[in-house]
């Protein structure tokens, strides 16, 4: 059946290089592996200065009448957080697993532009130095701890020179135009990478499920960054060529700013949720030894959850008086978002279901994001109706609800993700005993955070208030919040040791370690610069059940 | 460590798929176009909401000659692409300087109607809303045709210097593909800022 040359590359001995010419390899590299790599590792350093941010405001929020911090320094503490975990953290991450993943699972051997993706990485992480530059540049070089204090979604007019003087909001203008321009760049190489480099055989009905996620979310991309990229264009002129977008002197409107803004904003939840969902596609499966169930429905799904969410950006704005129309429409729209996630969802219970479930780490992780996206989505069901909003909205219980998204669904995916495939990236395994760890710990600390900050959200306590006076009942829960963050932040450290000691010392993982079905556990781990020494080709969804049960092909059981 | 073998019998039908060029130049329009209607969103929205003059009637001309020639530029191109197709590299690249000629007289009209809104009517991007979203939006168009032309004049040199030929005809197509994407956007700015505006 199975008619092919094995390449030997152990025969292949390296001469060992120095640490120029490593260098020199990889910041030149055009290879979709090694920027995939490097999106990954940029993204990780931001994660731990953000996480630090995130620390350094619990500690202020702990206790009541605090003076940790001052007011000014905690306005640049979330801002500099929120703007760094979205552009900085959320978005590079998922692209580097994207870029690693998506050549090798359709069978191509690079991107379609290899050089536009080393160009979509270089300017997206100049982005992300700029924005850490305002720093110290923010306010000329003698205003050092001059970064932007107008949070992430930058409401104007508070961004307009008469509110916001010097420099330090042009920085986050600047770096977050680049970081859209790079993000619009890897957006198009991703389609036209799984358009048009699909191997033999590849159809549409046979593409793994995780590449037509990122298909679908770089068309997210395509209509959803761009308005942000236009709105910055706009800010910008505003700014330095005193026009009047959004002067509200001039007749300008702030509430077309919002508008603009969401309709980045909201869609960019899914730009983020998505791929989370491409991972536990991959990896419930896997981990349960059984094919994933309805991929017709799964991908019907992930399409009309992209279409949805075009519609959904207004219920940000319940409270800025859009009129009752208005608020009925796109409550309406917010809630009929979650019947394709609710399918979602039920797909992979479905998919467990009678499956022999091995709970090695990356299933821990897997069926964590399925409990706290559950209850990410109920809480986002009481959000979305406008009259429940009108009473939380800037609560805590809004902040609660959105990192029970940002953490206890996407973070917790790509922890699975990269229990899952580091060992195809590394060649060595992760240990499994510090991942138990580490799930434990991250699961206590984050259901004491998340859980909890519901309360003082529904007891009143406005969010982005820098300290607030003891006895209103806030005090015991914001000490636990508190707590739980440190606790996160502990299993965070254990993570970062068990990818370094796995690094060097990690058993050695062999190509397929998982006994996975995709095709990028049919090359060398690490694969090779050219990924597949025979492009392959398949007749089946699953390439590598058909080689390993060739008496039981798939193919035989597809619709 | 060795490769597994996912070689499987080939089957009989060929298999073919979209062009990559033209898929990516198909995204980069879509992403092209979000920016381009947030724009004419932003001028429609604020169509008659100048706190001061002058206002878009008392100064706006239609572009008639202006949109004559981008149009059909478009046309002038479409045949370049197609003589390419048939190797006739002489011909394309005729048509390919009378498109650059046709953009460079819209560049012209859009730089003298520029000159005089800021000489004669002192309207500038800071005078009020009109001239903020009146600016921002054509000067969008303008600089997406400027960017037109450097690449069609990169692929007139080449044809001038013999350096193209049919194989690059899909390239050519990738570029044309974005040059009609630049009319049709005209089409929807003369309709918004010089029909519905006034």
């Amino acid at each position: 059946m199975a008619t092919t040359t094995a390449v030997d590359l152990t025969s292949q001995t390296k001469p060992k290089k120095l640490l120029l010419q490593v260098a020199h390899d990889w910041l030149t590299t055009v290879d979709h592996k090694k920027i995939g790599i490097m999106y990954i590792v940029y993204a990780l350093v931001f994660l731990v200065i953000a996480g630090f941010m995130a620390m350094l405001i619990r500690i202020q929020l702990a206790v009541p009448n605090n003076h940790f911090l001052s007011p000014q320094v905690f306005n640049r503490l979330f801002t500099m957080h929120g703007t760094t975990m979205v552009f900085f953290v959320g978005m590079p991450i998922l692209f580097g697993f994207g870029n690693y993943l998506i050549p090798l699972m359709i069978g191509a051997r690079d991107m379609a532009f290899p050089r536009l993706n080393a160009f979509s990485f270089w300017i997206s992480a100049f982005g992300g130095i700029l924005l850490y530059y305002s720093y110290v540049g923010g306010s000329g070089l003698y205003g050092a701890g001059s970064a932007p204090d107008v949070s992430w979604w930058a409401y104007a007019p508070l961004t307009e020179k008469v509110f916001s003087p010097g420099h330090s909001t042009d920085y986050w203008t600047f770096s977050i135009l680049l970081s859209g321009i790079g993000t619009t760049g890897t957006a198009i190489n991703i389609v036209a990478t799984i358009l048009s480099m699909r191997c033999k055989g590849m159809t549409m009905t046979r593409l793994p499920l995780l590449p037509w996620i990122y298909l679908v979310t770089s068309f997210l991309v395509f209509v959803a960054v761009s308005p942000l990229t236009a709105a910055q264009i706009m800010i910008t002129i505003d700014r330095y060529l005193g026009a009047h977008f959004f002067d509200t002197q001039a007749g300008g409107s702030a509430i077309l700013w919002f508008h603009f803004f969401w309709i980045f904003g909201h869609p960019e939840v899914y730009i983020l949720v998505m791929p989370a969902f491409g991972f536990m596609n991959e990896i419930i499966p896997v981990f349960s030894r059984k094919a994933i169930f309805g991929y017709p429905a799964m991908v019907a799904a992930t399409v009309s959850i992209g279409f949805i969410s075009l519609s959904v950006w207004a219920h940000h704005m319940f409270i800025d008086g859009l009129g009752a129309g208005g608020n009925i429409f796109f409550t309406a729209a917010t809630m009929v978002i979650s019947v394709p996630t609710g399918i979602k969802i039920f797909n992979w219970l479905a998919t467990m279901w009678g499956g022999k479930i091995q709970f090695k780490t990356p299933m821990l992780f897997a069926t964590g994001f399925l409990f706290q996206f559950l209850g990410a989505g109920l809480t986002g069901i009481v959000l979305s109706s406008a009259p429940m909003d009108w009473q939380l909205n800037n609560t805590y219980f809004v902040v609660a609800h959105f990192h029970y998204v940002l953490v206890g669904a996407i973070l917790f995916a790509l922890f699975a993700a990269f229990y899952y495939w580091y060992p195809k990236m590394t060649g060595r395994m992760l240990s499994e005993r510090l991942g138990k760890w580490h799930f434990w710990l991250f699961v206590i600390g984050f259901h004491l955070t998340f859980d909890l900050m519901h309360v003082p959200g529904i007891l009143g306590m406005p969010r982005r208030i820098y300290t607030y006076e003891a006895g209103r009942g806030w005090d015991s829960w914001n000490m636990l919040v508190s707590a739980g963050g440190f606790i996160q932040a502990i299993a965070t450290v254990i993570f970062v040791v068990n990818m370094v000691w796995a690094f060097y010392r990690g058993r050695v993982a062999g190509p397929d370690p998982w006994d996975a079905w995709t095709l990028e556990w049919a090359t060398t781990s690490p694969p090779p610069d050219y990924n597949f020494a025979v492009p392959p080709s398949i007749s089946s969804r699953r390439p590598l059940w058909d080689l390993k049960h060739p008496e039981d092909v798939d193919s035989h059981y597809e619709y | 460590m060795s490769t597994i073998p996912v070689t499987r019998e080939v089957s009989e039908a060929p298999w073919t798929l979209p062009s990559r060029g033209i898929v990516g130049m198909a995204c980069l329009i879509l992403a092209e176009s979000a920016i381009f209607i947030i724009f004419v969103v932003a001028y429609v929205y604020y169509i008659g909401k100048s706190l001061s003059g002058p206002t878009p009637k008392q100064v706006l001309e239609l572009p008639i000659v202006a949109t004559i020639c981008l149009l059909s530029s478009s046309i002038t191109a479409h045949a370049a692409v197609s003589s390419l197709r048939k190797d006739r590299v002489s011909a394309c690249t005729a048509w390919l300087g009378a498109t650059i000629f046709l953009a460079l007289v819209f560049l012209f009209y859009t730089a003298k109607e520029w000159y005089e809104l800021i000489y004669h009517y002192g309207l500038t991007i800071r005078t009020n809303l009109f001239g903020t979203t009146f600016y921002s939006l054509v000067g969008l168009h303008a600089t997406h045709v400027v960017v037109g032309l450097i690449m069609l004049t990169v692929a007139l040199i080449a044809g001038l210097r013999k350096a193209m030929n049919e194989h690059h005809a899909e390239k050519l197509e990738v570029l044309s593909l974005y040059w009609h994407f630049v009319d049709a956007v005209w089409v929807v700015v003369f309709t918004v800022v010089y029909v519905l505006g006034r």
